[in-house]
């Protein structure tokens, strides 16, 4: 039998210290018990400095007092415990069932911080995954096993994006193997919830959905764990179970900002704008969990969404997950602004597993190719729109006039597709090569003379 | 495997704060030292002393240790264990080899599984060169191994013995445990030779003098060869926001330098990577030695998800594993990505030790780390008289892609050649997207006689015109900008032409394309040759009134873009070809404006 405790020393936001304390491990899991009304709350062992341990609470600390409550050392990790059941159910962010259903019961359980896959273990991942929508399959390939965040705004329609893709796009190549979406809300609004959850029975994929959530009113310690229950739940249905799992995240910022809240109740050292020092090795704990595994079915793809404050792309929240995932889909304000949906400003977009999985045997040939070019040209379209700012359009030459063309023709048709609407990469890329073709010849240098020859549009 | 712990006090612990633990009744334990700690024996090092408590930072997940439990000294700092079998693997940053820890654990990295260390069970054919009387000297060789096809294992005397061989054993196979030779020192005490040897990671092994670096590295990479050359025994950072391709360039440097070693440490950095790399490179071939560039790779990977305190050891596992095959008489080359992490770990460490700051949270003590650090890198003559160099190339991520920060600032105070990645560059899919106007090199003075010699009397005044014009051509882009390229005169508009031909045919080099991917320096040179030609004759016909416009011949011009991918590397009369058009085409047009 494990010592109670029933004198709380401080409480400072979601931290409560207590003192005199024996045989507590780092990292244990604390159930605080309300005597008069035997609510509990749990929370974890955070610090231990010889008899006072640091207690960080997922729950309201507001009715703790001094003397209120019993705090109990569970000789337990964070643990959850793992079933194909999870599938189809809601969670809070401490893996709780929120949906009224019973709860989960298994002999399986796993520990919420799961452990850093093993380089030598893990399947470079190369598998094209089809979305459906032109600009990110291909300029902004998406790929089995990749992580790969949308970097949005306020206010932009990262939460459509996301659904979109949920819909669109099909994870498993052969029917027989399985996929499944695993959704954590950090820290969102109950409407988000709802879109999202709507969303989810429209692409009638709810009964392989496992939801965490943690509405925007609800505390913040929680939202440290809601991401990693999920992604529990993510390796297990995917190495263990081998399903083919995406993961969609949303909001990284709201998980942000709650390591940067705990971190000051704590007092430690701030690095830049206050977020802790350690935020990208805690980032990457979350991130690095997506991938595959060398020799078995089954991958965790990872959507994470962030909204950039102020839409700043080097404030360190996106710049620190820029660093550690492979790749962004970026949305533009400007794009938005314009009613051009998606609105994905494909300059600062990226894929970096693209390179590997496009092409002869997954895509189509030229693929690599025709994305390049569309790069460098509508980042030409860029410099020439800046100079027409300022000498006006027609004193433009006559291949800059070209440019304009085919920058607003890239927009209308490329760019902007409809909600509902899943184009093929064959598609696609044929779309690319009709609006190059309003490209003089000589302008693409990207192109191979045998893609010329093989794909580009003849005149009508 | 058990790690070797000493007989002595055992400490308890007191306090546990995330990777960095506090233990008390340690007045017996010396700085630096490695330790066990708790039931799981995870391991650690003793970084602050006071009194009788010490403070450890632990290269494992510390979920799960209790106050009480017991810190078990080693009696020796953390080392490395130094022989043949370290090539063509993958350790973490303790020098654990991935592989096995793989046997032990076949999906998740477990901790407490302890120190493991290169493989002490497979028997080396080893071929020895000593004989009983011959007195040997501490960094002397006294042995060798075919370690892989391509690299030869030089069984060195450890940097701290020396005497006169009493024992030898015949040539045959052994491990890395066995005695081959025993020695007997001035003070007539005996010492046992094996393959390999222990040495304590952040301790500089020691070398004869430092040398003067005259040789670049070279990478086949034309804007680092020809415009930012690296010097043998030199250093190198590439900064760079996330996407601009860091991770990238530093592939393409550690699959085609010149160097004899590789040895690349994935610091802080994703997984992926680290698994491409594994399937990568055994495929390519070395194009000197004809053999797979694995053969002279050791691999390092603490990604971002594995402990943060092994992420500040693994740079100096990395540094210190190169300095062992420098001591063979090798050229090292060492590529870390990105030190910016480890200066991250040093950060988190020192927040955890409630140090005080200075810039951005890091501690006051980076600069000096750094500057360390890459004084680890130079063109040595080793204890045992060979050649020996360590290159040192860093990647460094600076936050925001702002390399005001102090991680960039203070990297480049201690490296000579900067490798600036642009975002702006990327965004255009220009790679490598080095900005030639922000980036320089250090080294251009003292390999300029190495170039006249080997490349061409000229390569280093040809390097210095196109570069001059490629800044004149920056001056001229600001001015576009205002009022357009059309109102521009002619020999400027010609030197926006032949940039664009620079920027496009030469800068941007194509890593995926297998002649572009790594460019012989004869073409390189060839190719910069041939637009420089191009450049004097256009200027030719502008001094005669000819217009850019009729200069720009449409099928040269994309014959120059092409012409490292149409020309091939092994065969250069392309080029000469390429020159003669240009010849012919001139020629004709200038009669018509000569009269």
């Amino acid at each position: 039998m494990k010592k109670e405790y029933l004198q709380i020393d401080k409480v400072v936001g979601p931290l409560i210290q207590i003192s005199d304390v024996d045989d507590v491990f780092y990292g244990e899991v604390v159930d605080i018990v309300e005597i008069s009304t035997g609510n509990i709350k749990k929370g974890k062992v955070i610090k231990i400095e010889e008899k006072n341990v640091i207690i960080q609470v997922f729950q309201n600390t507001a009715d703790l007092a001094a003397g209120n409550s019993i705090i109990k050392f569970t000789g337990q990790a964070f643990n959850l415990p793992m079933s194909l059941d999870l599938q189809g159910r809601i969670f809070n962010g401490i893996g709780e069932p929120i949906d009224n259903g019973s709860d989960i019961f298994s002999l399986v359980e796993a520990n919420i911080n799961g452990r850093p896959i093993n380089p030598m273990s893990r399947e470079y991942p190369r598998n094209f995954i089809q979305t459906g929508i032109s600009s990110i399959d291909t300029l902004a390939t998406l790929i089995r096993g990749q992580k790969l965040p949308i970097f949005s705004g306020n206010g932009l329609p990262h939460n459509e994006l996301a659904a979109q893709i949920v819909r669109q796009a099909r994870l498993g190549d052969n029917v027989d193997e399985e996929f499944g979406v695993v959704f954590a809300a950090i820290g969102v609004k109950h409407d988000d919830e709802k879109f999202f959850r709507k969303s989810f029975d429209e692409a009638n994929v709810m009964d392989r959905v496992v939801m965490f959530v943690n509405y925007a009113d609800d505390p913040i310690a929680e939202r440290i764990t809601t991401p990693r229950c999920a992604l529990t739940a993510a390796e297990y249905l995917a190495f263990e179970k081998h399903m083919h799992i995406l993961v969609v995240m949303t909001d990284i910022t709201s998980y942000c900002e709650a390591l940067r809240e705990i971190s000051s109740a704590r007092e430690e050292v701030p690095s830049r704008k206050g977020y802790p020092g350690y935020m990208y090795s805690d980032l990457a704990s979350l991130y690095e969990r997506a991938g595959m595994l060398k020799d078995q079915v089954g991958s965790i793809t990872f959507l994470p969404i962030l909204t950039m404050p102020n839409d700043d792309i080097t404030h360190p929240i996106p710049d620190l997950t820029g660093y550690i995932t492979e790749g962004q889909i970026v949305l533009g304000r400007d794009l938005f602004q314009r009613s051009i949906y998606p609105p994905v400003a494909i300059l600062p977009s990226l894929s970096r597993l693209m390179k590997d999985g496009v092409g002869e045997g997954f895509t189509r040939g030229d693929h690599a190719e025709v994305a390049n070019q569309l790069f460098a040209s509508y980042s030409k379209v860029q410099e020439v729109r800046d100079l027409s700012q300022i000498i006006g359009e027609e004193d433009l030459s006559s291949t800059d006039k070209k440019y304009m063309a085919f920058g607003r023709a890239f927009e209308a048709k490329f760019l902007n597709q409809g909600f509902d609407e899943s184009r093929n990469i064959i598609q696609s890329l044929d779309l690319g090569w009709k609006l190059l073709a309003l490209l003089p010849l000589t302008e693409l240098d990207r192109l191979s003379p045998e893609n010329i020859d093989k794909y580009f549009p003849k005149e009508a | 495997m058990a790690v070797k712990e000493e007989n002595k006090e055992k400490g308890i612990i007191s306090a546990i704060n995330g990777p960095v633990i506090k233990g008390k009744n340690m007045t017996t334990f010396k700085m630096r030292e490695m330790v066990t700690v708790g039931e799981q024996r995870l391991i650690g090092e003793v970084i602050v002393l006071e009194g009788d408590v010490g403070t450890i930072q632990v290269y494992e997940e510390t979920e799960g240790l209790k106050t009480g439990e017991e810190i078990t000294p080693t009696g020796r700092p953390l080392s490395l264990k130094l022989g043949p079998g370290m090539l063509k693997n993958m350790f973490d940053g303790i020098q654990r080899p991935l592989e096995k820890i793989q046997e032990i654990s076949p999906i998740f990295i477990p901790e407490g599984i302890g120190l493991l260390s290169i493989d002490d069970k497979k028997l080396w054919p080893a071929v020895m060169t000593v004989k009983p009387g011959d007195l040997l000297l501490a960094g002397s060789i006294f042995g060798t191994v075919e370690e892989t096809q391509v690299i030869q294992n030089r069984l060195l005397v450890p940097p701290n013995v020396s005497g006169t061989v009493i024992d030898v054993v015949p040539d045959g196979s052994y491990t890395i445990e066995d005695v081959l030779v025993t020695i007997r020192d001035a003070k007539n005490e005996l010492h046992e030779l094996k393959m390999a040897h222990e040495w304590p990671v952040r301790t500089p092994r020691p070398n004869a003098y430092r040398r003067e670096t005259l040789v670049p590295l070279i990478t086949g990479q034309r804007v680092i060869d020809i415009f930012f050359p690296i010097a043998k025994g030199g250093t190198a950072a590439i900064p760079g926001g996330f996407g601009t391709g860091k991770t990238m360039t530093q592939h393409q440097l550690a699959k085609w330098s010149d160097a004899d070693i590789i040895v690349y440490i994935g610091c802080g950095e994703r997984g992926n990577e680290m698994t491409e790399v594994i399937e990568d490179f055994p495929k390519l071939i070395d194009p000197r030695s004809g053999k797979s560039i694995m053969e002279r790779t050791v691999l390092i990977a603490n990604t971002s998800n594995m402990p943060v305190a092994a992420r500040e050891a693994s740079i100096y596992t990395g540094v210190t594993i190169a300095e062992y095959y420098r001591d063979m008489g090798y050229a090292v080359a060492m590529m870390a990505d990105s030190t910016s992490r480890w200066a991250e770990a040093l950060r988190e460490i020192s927040g955890r030790l409630e140090e005080m700051p200075a810039e951005e949270g890091y501690p006051a003590y980076l600069p000096s780390r750094i500057a360390e650090f890459y004084e680890r890198a130079g063109s040595i003559e080793t204890l045992g008289g060979d050649d020996g160099s360590i290159t040192i190339i860093g990647a460094v991520s600076p936050a925001g892609g702002d390399f005001s920060e102090p991680v960039t600032e203070n990297t480049k105070r201690f490296v000579n050649v900067f490798l600036a990645l642009d975002k702006s560059l990327a965004y255009a899919r220009h790679y490598p997207a080095i900005n030639w106007l922000e980036s320089y090199s250090g080294y251009i003075k003292i390999l300029s006689d190495w170039y006249e010699d080997n490349v061409a009397e000229d390569c280093i005044s040809l390097r210095n015109k196109m570069l001059e014009l490629m800044y004149e051509e920056n001056k001229l882009q600001e001015m576009v900008m205002l009022v357009g390229e059309d109102v521009l005169p002619d020999d400027q508009r010609w030197v926006l032409e032949i940039a664009k031909i620079i920027k496009v045919g030469y800068l941007q080099q194509n890593a995926y394309n297998k002649d572009d991917t790594y460019v012989p320096l004869e073409k390189q040179y060839a190719m910069l040759k041939a637009i420089e030609y191009l450049y004097d004759r256009g200027r030719e016909g502008l001094k005669l009134g000819v217009p850019t416009s009729r200069l720009k011949n449409i099928d040269i011009f994309s014959q120059f873009i092409k012409m490292k991918y149409t020309i091939p590397n092994d065969d250069l009369s392309g080029i000469d070809k390429l020159k003669d058009e240009i010849d012919q085409y001139f020629d004709v047009l200038f009669k018509k404006y000569e009269n």
